[in-house]
């Protein structure tokens, strides 16, 4: 996983803690050969964390371990780590870890002149030594404080103590009580100067959140801020981001929405693989079942989705999607979906995060759907909630996971976009649902409000749900004001009607026109017959003159000849009648 | 204090060091004024059997340990002060 991690120092070796974020926020783990102290007050994961330290030092790393505890005993603390899933008894067979308890009774003890603290150190040598121990733990050596009356023989057999364990080149996890003044209640941070790990469960709006800080690491970067943690099923996790950088990749690739005229709308492909969707709208606007139809697609492709609802039981949700032609109980069963049901209230939204961070890393999905994630921000900060967000949204995408999230927003204001300010800025598309209350009832739109890298759909439409599942359908979109449900039916059958007798009138007025072309046509047959008769008068008439001309042209040659007229002064054209 | 074995005492020390010395001489000496046959002693050098001291749960050395007569009493120190050594002992009842 990449996030803001500290680059390795070649100088200074480290010694890996194996536990999920805390070696990226120290930059590959505890100084190696050096004492490490953690403190935290009663109940912070103190001895949790020494635990893990030494049993994935054990199990991963070939590192068997030695720990020394002072107040709880070996039984008892090997029954409270196996909620962890850590067999110690299996270890300690395997002589990769080896449990101290020392005990001291102040009642069993009477002090009689000068003595020292060498029985501990030949205890602690001769576990290292029995199995090649690397790691050490001293699991709240501040309870010699109240076993042993003479606390300036223990300090200085502290001090020797931690210069022991340097010497010996052992990687030591010293737990300590948060004192009221001071770091620790007996002020073990003056022995133990290399590295200071505190851990803090606070409460906030009566939620409590479990917190890392790395106060100080000599001679090596680290992650100064505070990183919230959760004690889960395998183990500590530590959240170790705010990413800093910007450096995922970016699919090109598209996936359907499950909802086709949805998939029209974002250039008739869906939203990119790895992208984060966000479906907000006030109460009853359909998010939940955008957001099952986008799991149901998922799973049709055989994808793994991974759906958080924090209003409603799985089973609850698996009914209601029923309601509207979606099984999501098959996928369930098929083990392509998992449904995690919880209270916003149960956590933190930190430990909510730690939380799916542990699912999605369990799981593996390709599909994320949180629903809603309004409710996990409750009343909370916006600025607070914005970087927690970010470090969900930022790891998902790291994932390349596609991530639906739904966000309920105040119902019937005036401009929704304004309440999701915070979190829209993260999101890739932005899907807004609507209620439009008009002629008695109210109705659902839907449009893309962003959607980047897409040429997108600028239209509202209606949102339909139904027994057969959801369906877009377009909405009237008339002078001054769009129309949807019943309205919009009854304007589509105005129209309709209205469309209905445009037709007959052009029909009527092109049956005029025919009417009068073949009028026009009549009358144009009738002037040209009128035409050609004339031309038949004329050309008869040229005919008869033409003939009468000749007929009268021989008749004065026959009379010249009679009269014997001259030859050449004869023929001369006489004018016509 | 008829009981020829009345007390049953261990001596938990970490080689001849200058404590461990001190300790062997004041516990004979102690013993020896005032149990006299009713103790039985053994002394324990953790540097060559570091496993027994996680069994008496040694932490500081020298320990005196009473295993008998019960409850578990011990004396941590070079039992330099004899009157409290013969208090932790509960050989002198106050």
């Amino acid at each position: 996983m990449k996030t803001n991690t500290v680059s390795p120092n070649p100088n200074l070796p480290k010694c890996p803690t194996g536990i999920g974020g805390l070696d990226e926020i120290t930059g590959g783990g505890l100084p190696a050969g050096r004492p490490t102290l953690i403190c935290g007050s009663a109940g912070s994961g103190k001895t949790m964390l020494a635990m893990e330290f030494l049993v994935r030092g054990a199990t991963q790393y070939g590192e068997p371990g030695v720990f020394v505890m002072f107040e709880e005993n070996a039984a008892e603390l090997t029954a409270n780590v196996r909620s962890l899933g850590f067999d110690l008894e299996k270890l300690a067979a395997q002589k990769k870890l080896v449990l101290d308890h020392v005990h001291i009774e102040r009642s069993e003890i009477e002090e009689t002149g000068e003595y020292d603290l060498e029985g501990l150190f030949i205890r602690l040598g001769h576990a290292v030594k029995s199995i090649g121990a690397k790691r050490v733990v001293l699991d709240t050596v501040e309870a010699l404080f109240a076993g042993l009356p003479n606390h300036a023989i223990l300090r200085a057999e502290l001090r020797r103590l931690f210069r022991w364990l340097k010497d010996h080149g052992l990687t030591a996890v010293i737990t300590g009580e948060r004192g009221e003044q001071s770091l620790t209640r007996y002020g073990l941070e003056e022995y133990v100067a290399d590295c200071v790990i505190i851990l803090d469960q606070r409460i906030q709006e009566q939620i409590s959140t479990r917190r890392l800080r790395v106060l100080k690491y000599r001679g090596s970067a680290h992650g100064t801020n505070e990183y919230p943690f959760l004690i889960g099923e395998r183990g500590i996790s530590v959240l170790p981001i705010t990413s800093l950088r910007l450096d995922h990749q970016a699919s090109a690739k598209r996936i359907p929405t499950g909802i086709a005229r949805l998939d029209e709308m974002l250039g008739a492909k869906g939203v990119f693989r790895g992208s984060s969707v966000l479906v907000s709208g006030s109460p009853g606007t359909g998010k939940t079942s955008v957001a099952a139809k986008f799991v149901d697609a998922a799973c049709r492709r055989d994808e793994r989705v991974l759906l958080f609802a924090y209003e409603e039981s799985s089973a609850q949700i698996v009914r209601n999607m029923g309601s509207i032609g979606i099984d999501l109980g098959a996928w369930v069963k098929k083990g392509l979906l998992q449904i995690h049901s919880s209270r916003p209230t149960l956590h933190g939204l930190e430990q909510h995060l730690v939380m799916m961070h542990d699912a999605v890393r369990g799981f593996r999905p390709s599909v994320v759907v949180v629903d809603p994630i309004s409710n996990l921000s409750l009343d909370r900060n916006e600025l607070e909630v914005k970087p927690t967000l970010m470090r969900l949204v930022d790891f998902l995408k790291q994932q390349q996971i596609t991530t639906l999230f739904t966000s309920l927003t105040a119902g019937g204001g005036e401009t929704p976009e304004d309440s999701q300010l915070g979190v829209s800025s993260l999101m890739d598309t932005w899907l807004l649902l609507r209620n439009v209350e008009f002629n008695g009832e109210r109705n659902r739109t839907i449009y893309v409000l962003k959607s980047r890298g897409m040429a997108h759909s600028n239209q509202v439409r209606e949102f339909v749900l139904s027994d057969k599942g959801i369906d877009l359908v377009d909405v009237y979109l008339g002078a001054e004001r769009v129309l949807t449900g019943t309205a919009r039916v009854a304007q589509e059958e105005r129209e309709r009607a209205a469309a209905a007798l445009r037709e007959e009138d052009h029909q009527r007025r092109m049956k005029q026109l025919a009417n009068r072309r073949k009028a026009i046509e009549a009358q144009i047959a009738a002037l040209r017959s009128e035409a050609e008769l004339e031309a038949a008068e004329v050309a008869f008439t040229i005919a008869r003159e033409t003939l009468q001309q000749r007929s009268a042209r021989q008749s004065t040659d026959v009379m010249a000849q009679l009269r014997g007229a001259d030859k050449t002064g004869g023929s001369r054209k006489r004018g016509k009648r | 204090m008829s009981n020829a074995l009345t007390f049953e005492l261990r001596l938990y020390v970490a080689g001849q060091t200058a404590k461990s010395l001190a300790a062997c001489a004041n516990l004979k000496r102690i013993c020896e004024t005032h149990l006299a046959g009713q103790y039985r002693l053994e002394i324990i050098d953790l540097t060559k059997n570091p496993k027994l001291a996680a069994g008496d749960q040694i932490l500081a050395l020298p320990t005196l340990v009473r295993r008998l007569p019960k409850p578990v009493k011990k004396i941590i120190g070079d039992l330099s002060n004899e009157e409290r050594v013969l208090v932790g002992l509960d050989v002198r009842p106050v």
